[in-house]
């Protein structure tokens, strides 16, 4: 369960800088507002949306960290036997990273107010991103086509739940960019548009983060570097 | 000479008001509803439901277990589901909704001043996911071979296998989707009960202006939103198991000598899972209990919190301790020593903010003008059963007192009183407090006489002897204790009578049910502000609130939520949204 209590502890990080900020120190009894004082407003600038998905990103965060978490845990068990990773997944992560970029083009765009631009950059992150997930339904089958089933070995059964989890939230994110991009060819407010293509380039990149975790949880270098640490620990 | 400009004169919003979604037909004012308030009653109704569903099988298991050999119908298969599924029921589909998902929509957007959720349309979604979660659930009673008989902690291996009710059958599955939608569903209204606290409040309310029920239901919230994905990764996992024959959980496994395809998995591992879940989720249901009952006592004690800034404190500290102290759930499953010292240490850590929080209660209390209204005595009612229930926790906390006592009466007498009755005698007194807004009519007061007597002393008279049968060996989950050496003839007489005095519970219960449909046509009418809070939800123009919640202007908030007895103030509350005035009103320093 290391691996959830570090995810824990930068969230309680981030809670506890937040926290500080929010004057918990002052003494509300002795504080009154006066006839005529001038009364603000006391929340972040940003807007109300982002915020949100912060939120859901944290929850999503503490998801793969507790898949992560269970993965370590099978894993320090004697009979554990990984299964090869399909060289397809170097190229889709490729794909993947060329998707996060595009959506960042996207969001440059955006902000600058070219439309066009913004069109292109959501239909090529689009693309990308299905490109992605058909090439790894294709490893799926590379792997099944080799005898390494979902249920044979409790390592492939990590690999599909874990690489399956992640495609669902792409695909959910797809619907997310497909509203976004129905907004981009319907001429929707600049201001509205801007905010939304950010939104899903918050999740691209969020999800792109992940999928390196992942990859690298199960291609095994994860494990390496947390020997390392370890190492450094004791 | 100061210049006074009247109130109305300070500057407009700087940020737009956010749109309101306005419901143009009788289907999307009262069903498809985007409204919070309207959320929150259905969210209630439903959790409200599916409790009685509840109540009504603790009373059949009550029945088997006072009575034994009296009822054939209730065999130990179905003893096992009723077991189950009350659980399940109480603390997922009864508590946590009806905390966050009922008392969260209501209360919230109205305490903040703002006019609703700030994501009404997931709000809308989040009730209806919810209200599917527990469509599932209840259809499990109908499926072939019934409902899970597993246990609620539904530990495998014996979860998925032939022996446990519903193992093999629908039941489990059903169960494992069921709990899947409810952390799809509770996700999205946790986003909008944590952002609406985060960006909906008005002008002037600062964090610390909060009323602790917000805190309470924030920091509840914050937890659940963290902890509910490792029940999540449990159900998926475990469904994966079960549908799929991976073998997460599963370890190789011969039943009825017969090598089962399972091998590798490990039991631990959804322990692990399930308890940190399990054990935040305690919290989650507690810590707006806490909240609640520190605006029903300062409000009924006609004084202010003791100890504010220190609540607030306890409250975020206990939220943020009890994601260490999972596995004291876990004594008995052959952890390492070293980890047993850790998590009894952690845990009886948590003890000290919770006792902070008892201490400022009671000191509220001391040298307060207080009214024994309904909501009050619900409040005392619960700090009385929480120490006690509390006091028992300090007992299983401890490994070595633990062990012996594990999987007895004792453990079903100490979580029932710390988190089954306490937080629902806070709901009833949040109920007998809230109503008055909801409504616009008061409760009867003989009905909630009768029913605060009989459910506050009648829940001590079930668990209070389930202590002593714990301390003598009578383990729980058994379906048959007849011939049972610890079963003297005095622990049978001691069960007979918990089982009746269940049953007058159980029907008290049922008058408050009464009392809550009767009371909305005839109560007697309450007013605006009948408990003469200071909180912004009673300061609404309309009563029961209308759709924006404040009419034209969006209160603004100028003081805490405290200011009762005030001295010099001509009454004996100022609401939050009253500027001081110059004269000296404070107390002197």
């Amino acid at each position: 369960m290391s691996v959830i209590l570090v995810f824990l502890l930068v969230i309680a990080g981030i809670a506890g800088w937040w926290l500080s900020h929010q004057r918990l120190m002052t003494k509300p009894w002795l504080e009154q507002g006066m006839i005529g004082d001038f009364v603000a407003l006391d929340r972040s600038a940003l807007p109300t949306a982002k915020i949100g998905l912060g939120v859901f990103l944290a929850v999503v965060g503490c998801l793969f960290a507790l898949f992560t978490s269970a993965y370590f845990m099978r894993m320090a068990l004697s009979d554990w036997r990984p299964l090869p990773i399909p060289s397809l997944l170097w190229l889709n992560t490729g794909v993947l990273v060329l998707s996060s970029i595009a959506i960042q083009c996207a969001s440059l765009a955006a902000r600058k107010g070219q439309v066009d631009m913004v069109r292109l950059g959501l239909a090529t992150a689009g693309l990308t991103a299905l490109v992605f997930l058909i090439g790894q339904l294709v490893a799926w089958r590379e792997l099944s086509a080799d005898g390494y089933f979902l249920a044979s070995n409790p390592a492939n059964s990590f690999f599909y739940l874990l690489t399956g989890m992640h495609g669902l939230h792409i695909l959910g994110g797809l619907v997310g960019l497909g509203r976004t991009s129905v907004g981009a060819w319907n001429g929707a407010q600049p201001q509205r548009l801007r905010l939304s293509v950010e939104l899903c380039a918050m999740y691209w990149h969020f999800l792109l983060f992940v999928w390196l975790a992942i990859f690298a949880l199960l291609a095994g270098w994860a494990s390496t570097l947390i020997d390392i640490c370890r190492g450094l620990l004791t | 000479m100061v210049d006074i400009t009247p109130a109305d004169a300070v500057p407009p919003a700087e940020v737009a008001e956010m749109e309101l979604y306005h419901p143009h037909s009788w289907w999307t004012k009262y069903v498809f509803s985007q409204d919070a308030k309207v959320i929150a009653i259905q969210y209630s109704a439903t959790a409200t439901a599916i409790g009685m569903v509840a109540l009504v099988l603790s009373w059949l298991m009550r029945l088997q277990l006072g009575f034994p050999g009296t009822f054939d119908f209730i065999t130990p298969e179905a003893y096992y589901q009723f077991i189950t599924m009350h659980g399940m029921i109480m603390v997922i589909y009864l508590l946590t909704a009806l905390f966050l998902g009922g008392f969260g929509n209501y209360l919230i957007p109205l305490m903040v001043g703002a006019r609703d959720m700030v994501f009404p349309y997931v709000n809308m979604l989040s009730y209806w996911i919810y209200l599917l979660a527990v469509l599932v659930l209840v259809s499990s009673f109908f499926a072939p071979g019934g409902p899970t008989g597993a246990g609620w902690t539904l530990y495998p291996p014996q979860a998925i296998m032939t022996g446990t009710p519903g193992g093999q059958d629908w039941g489990i599955i059903l169960m494992l989707v069921s709990l899947i939608l409810f952390i799809v569903g509770f996700t999205m209204g946790g986003l909008n009960y944590v952002v609406t606290v985060l960006q909906g409040r008005t002008r002037g309310m600062t964090l610390m202006r909060l009323p602790l029920t917000v805190w309470g239901i924030f920091t509840a919230t914050v937890m659940a939103l963290l902890a509910f994905p490792a029940l999540f990764v449990a159900c998926v996992m475990m469904l994966l198991d079960r549908a799929l024959g991976t073998s997460f959980f599963m370890p190789a496994i011969v039943e009825m000598g017969e090598q089962l395809q399972h091998g590798g998995g490990s039991p631990i591992l959804f322990q692990h899972l399930f308890w940190f879940f399990g054990h935040p989720e305690v919290y989650i249901v507690a810590l707006p209990a806490f909240g609640i009952v520190s605006d029903l006592i300062s409000t009924h004690a006609r004084k202010n919190i003791f100890g504010y800034r220190m609540m607030v404190w306890a409250i975020v500290g206990i939220g943020a301790l009890s994601f260490v102290v999972w596995a004291h759930h876990m004594y008995v499953s052959g952890m390492h020593p070293y980890f047993g010292f850790f998590f009894a240490t952690t845990t009886l850590i948590i003890a000290v903010p919770t006792a902070i929080k008892v201490y400022n209660w009671v000191l509220t209390l001391w040298r307060g003008d207080i009214h024994l209204t309904i909501p009050m005595l619900f409040a005392l009612a619960f700090i009385v059963t929480f120490v006690n229930g509390g006091l028992t926790g300090l007992f299983l906390g401890n490994v070595v007192v633990d062990v012996p006592l594990s999987d007895t009466m004792f453990v079903v007498a100490h979580f029932h009183m710390v988190m089954g009755v306490a937080p629902i005698i806070v709901i009833f007194g949040a109920i007998y407090h809230w109503y008055p807004k909801v409504t616009g009519r008061m409760l009867n007061e003989t009905l909630g006489r009768f029913h605060f007597w009989v459910t506050f002393l009648g829940a001590y008279l079930i668990f209070f002897p389930m202590h002593y049968l714990g301390l003598m060996g009578v383990p729980r989950r058994y379906n048959e204790l007849t011939d049972m050496t610890v079963m003297t003839e005095s622990a049978h007489h001691l069960n007979s009578f918990i089982s009746i005095m269940a049953f007058i519970v159980g029907f008290a219960q049922i008058v408050f049910l009464f009392n809550l449909i009767w009371s909305i046509r005839h109560g007697r009418e309450a007013g605006g502000n009948p408990w003469r809070a200071t909180t912004l939800e009673w300061q609404t123009p309309e009563t029961p609130p209308a759709h924006g919640n404040f009419g034209k202007d969006l209160p603004i908030v100028y003081r805490w939520a405290y200011d009762y007895s005030v001295p010099g103030a001509k009454e004996d509350f100022i609401p939050q949204n009253i500027p001081g005035s110059f004269a000296p009103s404070r107390e002197p320093a």
